[in-house]
């Protein structure tokens, strides 16, 4: 391979068409409140985890939303469940049912 | 993808344009990437058509390459433009028409900041007589080249030796139309179909027997961006679009690419062989690439002309593969005479 002093940058790009449904359907079965996300963002800005780790559940709901599925798995996997996002939604979202079900329905191990 | 839904769209987007008399400006670098482009547009408009389009050799470059290369400050920029324009005035025009994108997009920008800032005006008009001793009317009208072709295209049809068409099976050739960011991502009401539903290609390529692609990056950039590509520690992120839109196109087979900016043909073509060399990907047929064009050499090919004239040998991607599927006669031997 030729040196031209610089390379391709993966693509970021999601190609819906491709993305698993089946997995997101049983995610909306379990815990509904999913589809009220209006991504306001104030469960990210009253995470006490989110303070010193990269948890955002705003940005793991739109991971989800984006098939990155893995992505938003990595990310939930430092949420202590102290469901301060549960007393904050605007929307009424059982943030902690949702992010117990996220690592259930997407994440290796049953919490 | 709803194209009925589209085209009802493109419909609502449409702008006037004069069809003739007009003051041409050249681009800077369209004529070192596809030489033969401007003359080819000025042969077509005025011998074949018959149209008043008067070029005048004491004009420079907009400026814009260096504006958006934040090399130039947006003073300097406008006092090289208000000379254009008097030399328009001077030669007693009213229709501008630029060849480069970027100019197009430069102009549009003046004249809207000069139409909020009257003030700003005048000091660029105090600007240019005291360096130049000239005085310049606004243009009336102000185009885009393509947006000429784009009014002529039935004409340039009528006179037309050779369609789009896959001569072998009849089909309409698959082409991918790619605007410049500058004609109407920053206004989008003086490009013809907005930002989001540009129909100046498309409208060209329907009219000479081809059919577009819509894939979902078409309006995705080239990857130019002019500091993505100049600073050569960042031309990663400009090869990086290209690869993108090349990803996002090649499952729906295109034939050719036809764009209107300078910058984009240049890099859509010039970077296939680089991602060839870098992951040994083509996205043509038969281990070859999708050849590029400018719109000017497109009308060219369908009026007869003969490609080497039209600069094609200039071109990184072969088009030889796409000729012989048209059926235009070339001789292999002139490829490098002329």
């Amino acid at each position: 391979m030729k040196e031209f002093g610089y390379s391709l940058s993966p693509s970021s790009r999601v190609d819906l068409d491709k993305v698993d449904k089946s997995k997101q359907n049983r995610l909306f079965a379990l815990e509904p409140g999913f589809k009220k996300c209006m991504s306001c963002g104030s469960c990210s800005a009253t995470c006490s985890a989110g303070n010193y780790t990269d948890v955002s559940l705003r940005r793991a709901i739109s991971y989800i939303q984006n098939g990155q599925d893995q992505l938003a798995v990595n990310m939930l996997r430092n949420c202590m469940l102290c469901g301060k996002c549960l007393i904050i939604c605007p929307r009424g979202i059982n943030t902690r049912n949702l992010i117990r079900n996220i690592l259930n329905v997407y994440g290796e191990k049953q919490i | 993808m709803n194209i009925n839904g589209k085209k009802k769209i493109w419909s609502e987007y449409q702008k006037e344009i004069p069809e003739d008399h007009y003051f041409y400006v050249r681009s800077c670098i369209r004529q070192n990437f596809f030489p033969a482009s401007e003359k080819l547009f000025l042969e077509i408009v005025r011998e074949r058509l018959s149209l008043d389009f008067f070029e005048t050799e004491h004009h420079t470059t907009c400026g814009g390459i260096a504006y958006h290369s934040d090399t130039i400050p947006q003073e300097t920029v406008m006092t090289i433009v208000a000379r254009q324009f008097a030399l328009m005035t001077e030669a007693g025009y009213k229709n501008y028409v630029a060849s480069c994108i970027t100019s197009f997009g430069l102009y549009t920008e003046i004249l809207d900041t000069w139409h909020h800032f009257p003030e700003l005006e005048s000091k660029i008009r105090d600007y240019l007589w005291k360096t130049t001793k000239r005085e310049f009317q606004k243009p009336e009208y102000l185009a885009h080249a393509s947006d000429v072709v784009y009014k002529l295209r039935n004409k340039i049809a009528s006179q037309a030796k050779y369609k789009l068409v896959n001569k072998d099976t009849g089909e309409p050739l698959k082409v991918v139309e790619h605007i410049g960011c500058h004609y109407s991502k920053m206004f989008p009401s003086k490009g013809v179909g907005g930002a989001e539903y540009p129909y100046v290609l498309t409208g060209m390529i329907e009219a000479w027997g081809g059919e577009i692609v819509d894939y979902p990056e078409r309006r995705h950039c080239c990857g130019f961006g002019f500091r993505q590509y100049l600073v050569q520690a960042n031309r990663g992120y400009s090869i990086s679009n290209t690869h993108k839109k090349f990803e996002s196109m090649a499952p729906f087979k295109p034939d050719m690419i036809i764009t209107n900016c300078p910058g984009c043909p240049y890099f859509l073509d010039r970077w296939q062989y680089v991602i060839k060399e870098m992951e040994g990907k083509t996205y043509g047929e038969n281990g070859e690439g999708i050849p590029v064009f400018t719109y000017e050499e497109v009308a060219g090919l369908v009026l007869g002309y003969d490609p080497w004239y039209l600069g094609m040998q200039m071109h990184q991607t072969a088009v030889e593969p796409l000729l012989d599927k048209i059926g235009i006669k070339y001789n292999k031997e002139e490829k490098y005479l002329l």
